[in-house]
């Protein structure tokens, strides 16, 4: 995918390439107002590409959108309902809609909708109201599914449930794309996170690598004061830095790996130190999201 | 925990099935709100009751003859218009236009579905309250002639006014579409030449009512019932009213 979109005042989102591997779950990522949605939507068809080209499963999402709405499933940040449907009774209607669909009954158990099954979508909680969108998202059985904010609003328990839920999409084969501003979400569940910023792709990958490609980790000291910093410093992989703040209490800027901590510990024997406690902090994605994106607010 | 086949199967239904669902639940939705409901069957009801029992608004000996088309014209304006109109724009509101038309059902399916639930509370609009108003008494002129013109009428004004209510819906936030759904209807009610026979209007306002798809509608209902043809002159009307309604709703209409 590679498009721009947005219109002379605001270009939500501008240049943005991004792919997606089959049977992934790729988490985009980003703060509010970055593109997400229209990135999503776009590929969606509900929004046409003002420039370049998108495609889904190698189709127009907009020209073979007949093609593909049966192949696609949608969860929308909000709404998609009727207020006076019921929960059940909206899932229904979406399963008589294809021609394969899910039985009703256990995708209504399994996402822990049998409390407000019988319950009329304006009653419905955020949450509730999340879990039935999650459901008509993939009651039709498709091979691909765009989720807008899945867990926005969600109590933990719903949380886990709905991570429990992609993950096994993705175990079954599925393929999903998610938005989403919660880090952790983003580190847990995918396989490739995309982080956009200003409606651009800043950086991609693994988790892992995402937050190894980012700055040093920490790693905390305790032991007695007055400890020859340089020494220590030297004995650590180059650009390491470390710091004394209080005394006794040593804040080591380096990159981790167990080979470092060896040489650290190493370090401590042969000067005869005892370490009261070694703590080795890693950098999330949270960090590493703050340090691409900054910390202003927006 | 119940294991649950995730694995990928898409397919759509069949297009006679995803319209069939569509379509009952419409009807489902709408039989069970009670606003549209109450402008769909209790007004048309109450005013054939009260009409009939009383000379005030219509000067006849036979009151019926008079208001009996008038209440099935606006049995036809309440269904095709103002509840349509308001359905339509609380689903735009609420992205369910939006959802469903992300579904194998697509926009097309959708207005299918509208379609076919107005047809059908239509059909039961005609037959509850033509029921009623023969049970009161009513004994048209010309019932075959004048049951036919109501269809053909109806054809044409359900396109007409639907395409008006869509328009409303499509283009305007979802309250306002609630307002001004609901004023029209009054309106047309009261003055459109639905209810009130032509010269029970002002004369000066006469020429405009007979050019008003309500107009059309009433008039041509009540001399269909009377003397077994609605005339060329309204049917050319409503038709106008009809392409150009249409016309303008699928230029207009928004779905976000």
């Amino acid at each position: 995918m590679h498009y721009g979109r947005g219109d002379g005042q605001v270009r939500a989102v501008d240049g943005l390439s991004l792919q997606v591997a089959p049977g992934t779950v790729t988490a985009i990522l980003g703060p509010n107002g970055a593109g997400k949605t229209t990135t999503i939507e776009t590929c969606e068809g509900f929004r046409r590409p003002q420039s370049g080209q998108v495609r889904v499963l190698g189709l127009d999402p907009v020209g073979d959108a007949e093609e593909l709405r049966p192949r696609v499933g949608v969860m929308l940040q909000s709404g998609g309902a009727w207020l006076g449907v019921r929960a059940g009774e909206m899932l229904r209607h979406m399963a008589s809609l294809y021609a394969h669909p899910m039985p009703v009954e256990p995708l209504v158990e399994r996402l822990g909708m049998t409390s407000f099954a019988r319950t009329t979508y304006r009653r419905l909680s955020g949450g509730q109201k999340q879990r039935l969108s999650l459901a008509m998202a993939i009651v039709g059985r498709p091979e691909l599914v765009f989720l807008d904010e899945p867990t926005a609003g969600l109590d933990p328990q719903s949380r886990r449930a709905t991570w429990d839920l992609v993950d096994e999409l993705r175990r079954h084969g599925v393929t999903t794309v998610l938005t989403t501003h919660y880090m952790d979400e983003a580190q847990q569940l995918s396989d490739f996170v995309h982080i956009i910023d200003a409606g651009r792709v800043i950086a991609s990958g693994t988790p892992t690598e995402l937050v190894a490609d980012g700055a040093q980790n920490t790693i905390r000291l305790r032991t007695r004061a007055g400890l020859d910093t340089d020494s220590l410093a030297k004995e650590l992989p180059a650009g390491a830095t470390v710091a004394e703040p209080e005394p006794g209490h040593y804040v080591l800027t380096t990159g981790v790996d167990p080979a470092v901590l060896h040489r650290l510990t190493g370090w401590c024997a042969a000067h005869d130190v005892l370490v009261d406690s070694v703590l080795v902090e890693h950098q999330t994605l949270e960090d590493r999201f703050l340090e691409l994106t900054g910390r202003e607010l927006r | 925990m119940t294991s649950l086949d995730l694995s990928p199967a898409p397919g759509a239904a069949s297009r006679a099935r995803r319209l069939r669902a569509q379509t009952a639940m419409e009807l489902r939705l709408t039989v069970r709100n009670g606003e549209q409901m109450v402008v769909t069957f209790v007004i048309p009801l109450l005013l054939l009751i009260v009409g009939s029992r009383s000379d005030r608004f219509i000067d006849s000996d036979r009151p019926l003859d008079v208001l009996a088309p008038g209440v099935l014209g606006l049995a036809i304006v309440s269904t095709s218009f103002t509840s349509l109109a308001i359905a339509t724009a609380f689903e735009r509101r609420y992205g369910v236009l939006k959802r469903l038309g992300a579904t194998p059902l697509s926009r097309s399916g959708l207005l299918g579905g509208k379609v076919g639930a107005v047809a059908i509370l239509q059909v039961a609009q005609f037959a509850v309250l033509g029921g009623l108003a023969v049970a009161l008494g009513w004994r048209p002129e010309e019932p075959v002639a004048g049951v036919v013109w109501l269809l053909v009428l109806g054809l044409l004004g359900t396109i007409a006014f639907g395409g008006l209510g869509l328009l409303l819906a499509g283009t305007l936030r979802a309250e306002a579409t609630l307002a001004l759904a609901n004023l029209i209807y009054v309106l047309l009610l009261v003055g459109g030449g639905l209810l009130l026979p032509l010269d029970r209007h002002p004369e000066a306002a006469r020429g405009l009512v007979t050019l008003l798809p309500s107009g059309a509608l009433g008039e041509g209902l009540r001399e269909a019932f009377a003397t077994g043809s609605p005339g060329t002159f309204v049917v050319v009307v409503l038709a106008v009213w009809a392409v150009v309604a249409a016309a303008a709703a699928g230029r207009w209409f928004r779905w976000e």
